[in-house]
Formats: structure tokens, C-alpha cells, sequence
């Protein structure tokens, strides 16, 4: 029984409010205005009174709009007809393919038990050896990429999405800037994997209640290839946008804000999102790497401060580099041990000897004198620098421990490193490269 | 018969449900929220007239008007009997690992299932005889569970004095089977079963008197127990920023504590983390027992992306189910990870019900609910005189990392113990990242409090002077207060550092921390004299250095007698004669 109404009560933002009867909380409907029709989703039940969201926005909503009820909470088809198609965070198609039917999944579904989460143990190669060695990427990891805007972040997102050995690629963007979309719809192209991605994409001209949907709707396809024993990755960008959405709506239903406007939920509205990510005891897994900008380059603002609660770990990447210290990938441990036996040697003793550039670089800022010592440190962070942190250095991981191996040996005496003999007998280089020969 | 009391969601505003009735019903009373065959638990939250404000502890997706609420008139309570160890449970104690065996991949809501295995026999031997005179929380008999001799007692919601009109004999029960029968004072006779149930949300006290908690709980941090220790019985808290820390200290401490019982309530954190300790558990002994670590462990895991009124709940359980064993005369371990999202639980239900907001949006009541939670822990005489303990750490997510925020605020007032975990320290990379100068507690040492004393004024100093070298860097640095930075380094790195991931560094013992302070304490004393800078600093290199691979042989062990001796003997080398 699809009952049409005809009499909006309220508008106010995206929000609509109506008299209706036999409404289910969360329930979608259809607006029709002259403008033209929109989704909306039931938020609130009051006695009689209906409080909508409208997907398209409340601009242009009439007092005497079309209102008709679905009966079914917000659904996205899933097949693989999915792959390599463009949708708006309401899952209407975005490029100029056609509408997809049937395989209804609910967004949003309930959480995984976690009796049935395995401990994660694959590690995901992405070439980046500030990545692979320092803070290596873990299949179900959930990691986000701090950055001030104007960094690099969609580019390294591009970047890890095409190197990762994973199934399948799921783009979800909130807030995008146009151009960005169109690069990463061309870079997917180009590389030959947009066949086996999804996008949903939200721009920032698009309503902003489509943002709100976009990553329920990405993990929900996400967590279906998933039960299909895929390994998905899925890219979220910015998540900053989302929640900055949610402020808006709350907001607008009047809710309490607790800390600089933002829900008293955010946390757990994050968390809910976040912990989608996983490892299936005997099926496939959802990694989730997600850009969140920190307004101000603070990482106490409520967003990035509440994520790094969630996540595990995080890059922060800083003058468009991945800064050693502060990144942090929780899972590393689970993985390291069982790449190359000098792994975890090599990064710890790199970090350790970057740390001690760092001091040094503040101490000949404030004019004191340079010791022998500190001029190893000065050249050693120097090509450290270039030869590793440079996001254009692309290297397979077993390279980048040869490389690292190599600049310590044209940089310090053995005993300086503070290795154990044992190991420095077996991968210390013999001979030093060109670069120290004169 | 109680007539069956219902009534009709008029209001849905995200997790809270608005409900008219007619019969009466009492505040946190429980109720299901009918969907077609699905029933969702939910709790009275408020009542205003003939609307009772709902939670629900479930999405409340498709719930519409007029959907019927079923009432049960009893408050939100768990079931405490034998079976409860090695489970792990949701916050409405909800067996997982069975819940997975029924739904699968995913937590379906609506689904209950109980708590204690029904069909399992326990072995029971009475201990009452019948014209015993008991009350709440006395001993009828007993039953084994693991490596304990679990008491099968009068349950906690007897109230006044009963006479014990028959026990059954020794033989195998189940839960639900009647052991005994008890007459109260006016004649009525009650039956008691294997298990009994309480609602979470009330303290226990079926017990003497609470005592002053002074033993000292060792967890085997040396930064823990030499520096700010916990007391069994007593209450601590560890409030840090993200990265700082805080999980693997609480897992080391749930590994090592010397208690009886540990129960970790995971509340609203990630669930990987929770996965870790599922799987691991299992697989560690326990050095106590030999037996597996899981033997002793009862884990509440309501992880963030779980319907977060649930997440409250967690909280409860985990503290009822603490509260339940003491009464046996045991020391239980509370380990609550994090208190921060169990208050943010609270903020979001109080912002549905309207609330006028404290501080950051946090309801008014935020400090009493909190401090109410910690007075739950302590250390009792029991009714028959035997001791047990019930002893809370609880983590807080401070946003920020600023600890001048409302949650750490609140349990700093309540807490006996305070670990403060810095940024700075994490950074740095050295764990604990317990700052040692922040962080207080009100509890005894292991070791002498005189050696902590001055190491503490040691670290101060050493800090300090290290700030002031900063700025005037170390050629304007006195050979003395070179020296007290060096000291409070080598203090630092060979004694409040640990490393989580060396079996033996990992835990110390009470006895080694006592005999290894004394003999760092020692060392910290010894006047010295040194020509240069460089080569006081090396010394101290070396010293750490040795005093580190000291900390990871076996105290027993002969390596152990021959490099104390190294170290003495260097130390006497650079030693000045008085």
C-alpha cells in the first residue's frame, strides 16, 4: 500500500516534517515537486508526525509536494553489474550507464559478531617504503590519511588503490572537488582497473544528504564482495565532509552539539562506519582507507581526534610526504615478523637515526656547533629523505630493505647503528655505492 | 498471576522509543519492542505521565507508531551461576561465540540467547543443612568451576532471615535445578537454583563490611607497582590520547595481574582488539595455575559499532559479574575499556531525552554515575569472614588528549591510582608511556617508600635539567646536574621502560622489583665523578645498556648473579672515594 500524501507541515533545511500514518522508522519515500523528485528517509517519528531527510535537499520542496512512502529502508542492487559503474550516494547512476534492479542489499546492515573476525595476517604491498617497511598496510586494516587540506591525499589514495593486490576497489568521496572525481575516474581508467572498481561518488555541488549515504552505501557493496571471499579496499574521501554533513543535519533537528557543533554520536557514528572493516573467518576481507582533512593541520579537532580512537593507526602525511613519526599502523606487528628477517631491524633503526637528524636539524637551526656525529646524521636524513620518503620512490618492499641497508652503509660505521653483530654479519653491504666513493 | 502490561510506541528518535501505557511500570524496568516476530530489548529511561521514555538496545530500523511494547517488570539483569568463566559475552551478556553458531557472520538483532549453558551439569556439594539460619549471599553448598570452588549462595534479592527448610544431596545439577528450599519469617518457602539472577545496574552488598584496600595488586609493570601502585580492592585509572598505549597495557595487566579473576569489559572500542585477546587467551597459560589464561577470564565485548545503549549496559555486567565472585571470597580484576565511551553513551541518550547539557553536552549527572560505578569496586569481609576484592582500572579517551575534560575529571575525584599517558612519551617511544611525574597514587609500593621517594625527586630534577639543556645546551651545563640528567635517563630506560614483547621484560614480579629497585636505588645514590661529559654519558650507555639485557633473564638464572655483578663493578669504578 503505497499511500501518497499531500501536505508538507515543515520545512527546514533538508528536513521535511508531514502528518502520516503506518510510517516504519528509517522507511524511504519519494518527494515530487514541480522541481522534480527526490528520496527522503524517515529520521524521526513524533505521534503522527513524519521528520524526512531529503536527499536532494529541501530547496524547492513545496507545501504541497507529493509525498509517497516505499515501505523498505534505504537499498542499493548488488551484483556485478556494479563494477566499473559511477552512482551518487542515493546509488542513482552518475555516469551514463543504466539504472540498476534487483539483489537489494539494506545499507547499514548490523555489526560482524566478533567470534567471527579472524586476527588480520596479510600484509598489502603498495610499493611506498614509507608504507612497507615503516608502517606496513594490513588486509582489514582500517587506516586514515591526516592531512591538511591541500595536501596530496587523493593522489596517494589513487596511488595505494592501483598498487594494492586487492579484488576489488570501492571509491566512495564526500565533499569532492569535481576535478578530483574526473582524476580519479581517469587514473582508474587508465590503469586498466576501473572494471574491477565501484565509485560513489558526492561532489561538493551535490545535496547534502547524498553525502551522509555515501559510506554506508560503499560498505554495504563492500561487505557483500567481501561474503564473496573478495578482498575489497574500499577509499573514503573526506571523511572530514561526512561529518561536517551530520553536523548540519543534527543541527537542524535542533539535536544538542557537544564539542565544536558536532553530534554527540559522532564517535560512534564513525566507529560504526569505520569497523565495517574486516577480516571474515573463511571468506574475503574490507580494507578502509579513508581521507580525513584536519582543519587548522590540528589533530585534537573532533573529527581526526575522534578517528584516531576508531582506527587502527594513522598516516599523516605532511609537505606532501608521509612523516615517520606520528604515522603508526597498529598492525604492523602481525605482519613484519614474517616479511624478511631484517624488517623490523631496518625500521627501527632508520626511525631511530631520523629522530636524531631531526635533533640535530634543531640544533644547527639555533647556531650550535656541528659535530662529526651530527654530520652523519645530516647527510644520512638528507637521503633518507629522497631515497625514501619521496612519494614518487616506488620500490617493492624487499628492494626498499636493500635500499635502506645501503644508505646506513654509506652513511655510518656498522657499530654506530646499534644493529646486533649477528644481523650486521649477515646484511651489512660489503661495498658502498658510488654516490660516497669520492 | 501478573497481568501481562503493554504498551504503544508513540515516538521514534533514533535508539529511543516514546511509549504510552496504562498499567504501571517502574523506572529501568525492561521491555521488548514487538516488530512483527522480532522482539527488541529495550529499558524505561524516563516516564513522564503516561509516556515512558524507552532505549532500545538494538537498531530500531521499521519500528513504527503504534507497534506494541511489551513490559516485563524487571530491571536489565544478568545471570550469575557456574559457567560464567572463559564466556564471552555482548553487553546484554549475550554468548557470542553461540550467537555466531546461530546468525552467522552477523550480530541479528532481536536475538537472545541465555547466558549460562543450560543443559551442563555441575557437580554440586551442599554445605547448609537444614534449621541453618541464612541471609543473602550465605554458602549452601558449592560447586566446582575450573580451578575454583564456585559458592552456590542465597540469592542477593533475599531479603531478612531465612531458615533452610531442605538441600538436595551431592550429585550433577544444571542451572536451573532447585538445590534448596528456604522458609522466611513468615513461613513462605523459596526455592533456590544453581543460578540466580541481579539487576546489573545495583550495587552488590550481601557482605560484612568493606575494608580498607592496602594489599598491593601486582600487575608486574615495574612503572605500575614501584612508581603508582594498585592496591586489590582498590580503583585506578589510565586516561591517554590515541597511540599512547593504553590497550597494551591493559591486555599485559589482564595477563599478569595477580588476582584470582579478570573481567574485561571492552566497551566501545575496536573490535580487532577484542579479537586479540578471544584468540590468544585461549593459547597463554596462566603462571599461576598452568592452566589456559581463558580459565580465569570473562570477556564483555560491546565494540563500538554495536548499538551503543548496549554499551552502557556493558559496563554493568561487567561489574555485577565482578561483584558476583567476590562474594566467593575472591579477588577479581575489573578491567573497563573505555570509560570515555560508556560516558559518551550516556551523552547521546541524555541529548535524545532532551536534557538540559553540562560541560561538552555531558548530561549533569555524569560526575555521580561515574563515581557510583567506582564505589562498586572495594575489598569486604565477607559474612562468613573471608575476604574478596573487586579491583576497577578503567581507561579513559580523553578528546584531545586533554585530560582537563569532563570524564577524566570526574573519575580522577573517585580513583585511588592515576596513570596519565603521554603524548610525549609515546612519541618518543617509551612504553609505558606512563609520565611518571603526573601520574600519582594513594596506594603502598612493593618497594621501600624511601628509595621511591628519592628516585621520584631524582626523575624531577634529571627532567628538568634535561629541559634547561635544551636551551642552554650541554656546554653550559654544569658536570653535576649532567650528571643527575644521566641518572634520571638511565632510570628511565633500564627501569620504567618495558618491553611489551620480551616474555621475561614483560613482567616482573613483586620480589624482583623489590630487589632490583634496591639495587637501582643504589646505583641512583652512588656520588660519581667523571672528567668528561662524553664519557659520563657513555657510561651511563653501557649501564642501561646491561641493565636492560639484565631485565630479560630469569632472576633464577646464573646470567642473572653475573651481570648484577657487572654492574656493580662499574658502578664502583666511577664511584668517588668520599
Amino acid at each position: 500500500m503505497h499511500k501518497l500524501y499531500h501536505r508538507v507541515e515543515k520545512i527546514a533545511g533538508n528536513v521535511i516534517t508531514l502528518h502520516a500514518e503506518g510510517v516504519k522508522y528509517r522507511e524511504l519515500a519519494e518527494v515530487t515537486s514541480r522541481t522534480g523528485t527526490s528520496l527522503a528517509q524517515v529520521i524521526r517519528l513524533h505521534n503522527n508526525e513524519v521528520s524526512l531527510q531529503v536527499f536532494a535537499g529541501g530547496r524547492g520542496v513545496a507545501t504541497d509536494a507529493q509525498v509517497r512512502f516505499l515501505a523498505h529502508p534505504m537499498q542499493i542492487p548488488f551484483s556485478d553489474a556494479l563494477l566499473g559503474r559511477v552512482f551518487t550516494g542515493a546509488g542513482i547512476p552518475r555516469d551514463k550507464g543504466p539504472q540498476l534492479h534487483g539483489g537489494e542489499v539494506n545499507i547499514g546492515g548490523p555489526s560482524v559478531n566478533p567470534a567471527k573476525r579472524i586476527v588480520p595476517r596479510n600484509m598489502v604491498r603498495t610499493g611506498i617504503p614509507m608504507i612497507d617497511i615503516f608502517n606496513t598496510l594490513v588486509e582489514s586494516q582500517k587506516l586514515p590519511i591526516f592531512a591538511r587540506a591541500g595536501e596530496p591525499y587523493n593522489a596517494l589514495l589513487a596511488r595505494i588503490a592501483l598498487q594494492a593486490e586487492v579484488d576489488i576497489i570501492i571509491l566512495g568521496s564526500m565533499g569532492l572537488k569535481h576535478d578530483d572525481y574526473l582524476y580519479f575516474r581517469d587514473t582508474l581508467e587508465e590503469s586498466g582497473a576501473l572494471s574491477r572498481s565501484v565509485m560513489f561518488v558526492h561532489t561538493a555541488a551535490d545535496p547534502i544528504v547524498e553525502c551522509l549515504l555515501v559510506p554506508d552505501v560503499s560498505l554495504a557493496v563492500a561487505e557483500q564482495f567481501a561474503l564473496q571471499g573478495k578482498r575489497v579496499l574500499v577509499l573514503l574521501t573526506d571523511m572530514t565532509n561526512f561529518a561536517d554533513a551530520m553536523k548540519e543535519i543534527a543541527i537542524t533537528m535542533e539535536q544538542i552539539p557537544s564539542n565544536r557543533g558536532y553530534p554527540g554520536d559522532l564517535y560512534s557514528q564513525l566507529a560504526s562506519r569505520y569497523e565495517k572493516a574486516v577480516d571474515f573467518d573463511s571468506a574475503g576481507s574490507i580494507t578502509i582507507l579513508a581521507a580525513t582533512t584536519m582543519p587548522g593541520d590540528d589533530v585534537t579537532h573532533p573529527v581526526p581526534d575522534n578517528t584516531g580512537y576508531i582506527t587502527e593507526g594513522q598516516f599523516y602525511l605532511r609537505g606532501g610526504r608521509i612523516e615517520p613519526f606520528g604515522s603508526l599502523s597498529r598492525l604492523k606487528q602481525q605482519v613484519n615478523g614474517r616479511t624478511r628477517k631484517d624488517h623490523r631491524t631496518i625500521m627501527d633503526t632508520m626511525i631511530k637515526l631520523f629522530a636524531g637528524y631531526r635533533e640535530t636539524m634543531e640544533k644547527q637551526t639555533m647556531g650550535f656547533r656541528m659535530s662529526t656525529w651530527d654530520k652523519k646524521l645530516l647527510k644520512y636524513g638528507a637521503r633518507f629523505e629522497k631515497e625514501m620518503m619521496d612519494l614518487s620512490v616506488n620500490i617493492p618492499l624487499e628492494q626498499a630493505l636493500d635500499l635502506g641497508w645501503q644508505i646506513l652503509a654509506d652513511c655510518f660505521e656498522p657499530i654506530e647503528t646499534g644493529i646486533n653483530s649477528a644481523t650486521l654479519e649477515q646484511f651489512w653491504p660489503k661495498t658502498a655505492s658510488s654516490e660516497t666513493a669520492h | 498471576m501478573m497481568k501481562e502490561n503493554s504498551g504503544k510506541i508513540v515516538g521514534v528518535n533514533g535508539n529511543m522509543l516514546t511509549v504510552a501505557f496504562d498499567g504501571a511500570i517502574s523506572q529501568n524496568e525492561v521491555g521488548y519492542a514487538c516488530l512483527g516476530d522480532l522482539r527488541l530489548m529495550c529499558e524505561v529511561v524516563r516516564i513522564r505521565g503516561r509516556l515512558a521514555d524507552m532505549q532500545v538496545f538494538e537498531d530500531t530500523t521499521d519500528l513504527g507508531i503504534g507497534d506494541p511494547v511489551e513490559f516485563t517488570g524487571e530491571m536489565l539483569s544478568a545471570e550469575l551461576g557456574p559457567g560464567l568463566l572463559t564466556q564471552v559475552y555482548d553487553g546484554l551478556q549475550n554468548p557470542l561465540p553461540r550467537l555466531a553458531e546461530k546468525c552467522g557472520f552477523f550480530l541479528q538483532r532481536g536475538v537472545y540467547l541465555d547466558a549460562l549453558p543450560r543443559d551442563l551439569q555441575w557437580a554440586f556439594t551442599p554445605n547448609a543443612k537444614p534449621g541453618d539460619r541464612v541471609v543473602a549471599g550465605d554458602m549452601l553448598g558449592s560447586v566446582p568451576e575450573g580451578i575454583f570452588k564456585h559458592r552456590i549462595m542465597v540469592p542477593f534479592l533475599f531479603d531478612g532471615v531465612y531458615t533452610v527448610e531442605s538441600v538436595v544431596k551431592a550429585g550433577p545439577y544444571k542451572v536451573e535445578d532447585t538445590i534448596a528450599k528456604l522458609k522466611d519469617e513468615r513461613g513462605n518457602v523459596r526455592d533456590v537454583m544453581l543460578m540466580q539472577r541481579w539487576p546489573v545496574k545495583m550495587p552488590i552488598r550481601a557482605y560484612a563490611e568493606r575494608l580498607r584496600p592496602t594489599e598491593p595488586m601486582v600487575t608486574s609493570l615495574r612503572s605500575v607497582d614501584t612508581f603508582f601502585p594498585v592496591a586489590k580492592g582498590g580503583t585506578y585509572c589510565i586516561p591517554g590520547p590515541f597511540g599512547a598505549g593504553k590497550t597494551v597495557i591493559q591486555q599485559l595487566t589482564s595477563r599478569n595481574a595477580d588476582v584470582d579473576i579478570v573481567i574485561i569489559a571492552a566497551c566501545g572500542e575496536r573490535a580487532g582488539e577484542v579479537v586479540e585477546t578471544l584468540r590468544e587467551f585461549p593459547e597463554l597459560t596462566d603462571p599461576r595455575t598452568g592452566k589456559s589464561l581463558m580459565e580465569r577470564t570473562v570477556i564483555i565485548c560491546n565494540t563500538s559499532s554495536m548499538p551503543v545503549a548496549a554499551r552502557e549496559a556493558s559496563v554493568y555486567t561487567g561489574i555485577t559479574l565482578a561483584g558476583y565472585y567476590r562474594q566467593m571470597g575472591l579477588n577479581v580484576l575489573l578491567m573497563a575499556d573505555s570509560t570515555s565511551r560508556w560516558a559518551q553513551a550516556l551523552r547521546e541518550t541524555s541529548g535524545r531525552l532532551e536534557e538540559i547539557p553540562g560541560e561538552e553536552a555531558f548530561p549533569a549527572y555524569l560526575e555521580s554515575v561515574i563515581a557510583a560505578f567506582y564505589e562498586r569496586g572495594g575489598i569486604v569481609r565477607l559474612n562468613d569472614g573471608s575476604i574478596g576484592s573487586v579491583t576497577i582500572g578503567g581507561t579513559v579517551s580523553p578528546a584531545g588528549g586533554n585530560f582537563d575534560e569532563p570524564v577524566t575529571q570526574a573519575t580522577l575525584k573517585v580513583v585511588g591510582a592515576f596513570h596519565g599517558l603521554s603524548r610525549a612519551r609515546s612519541d618518543a617511544r617509551r612504553y609505558p608511556a606512563i609520565d611518571p611525574l603526573e601520574s600519582w597514587s594513594k596506594y603502598t609500593s612493593v618497594v621501600d617508600a624511601k628509595d621511591v621517594e628519592f628516585a621520584r625527586a631524582a626523575l624531577k630534577r634529571g627532567t628538568e635539567i634535561g629541559q634547561m639543556m635544551k636551551v642552554v645546551g650541554e656546554e653550559g651545563t654544569a658536570m653535576e646536574d649532567f650528571l643527575y640528567y644521566l641518572k634520571s635517563e638511565y632510570l628511565d630506560a633500564a627501569y620504567l621502560q618495558q618491553d611489551a614483547f620480551d616474555e621475561m621484560d614483560s613482567s616482573t614480579s613483586g620480589d624482583r622489583q623489590k630487589y632490583v629497585f634496591a639495587v637501582t636505588a643504589q646505583i641512583l645514590r652512588a656520588p660519581m665523578d667523571f672528567k668528561e661529559k662524553d664519557a659520563a654519558r657513555h657510561f651511563f650507555h653501557q649501564l642501561a645498556q646491561i641493565h636492560k639485557d639484565w631485565n630479560r633473564v630469569e632472576m633464577h638464572d646464573e646470567q642473572f648473579k653475573t651481570l648484577e655483578g657487572k654492574l656493580r663493578a662499574m658502578v664502583a669504578e666511577v664511584t668517588k672515594n668520599a
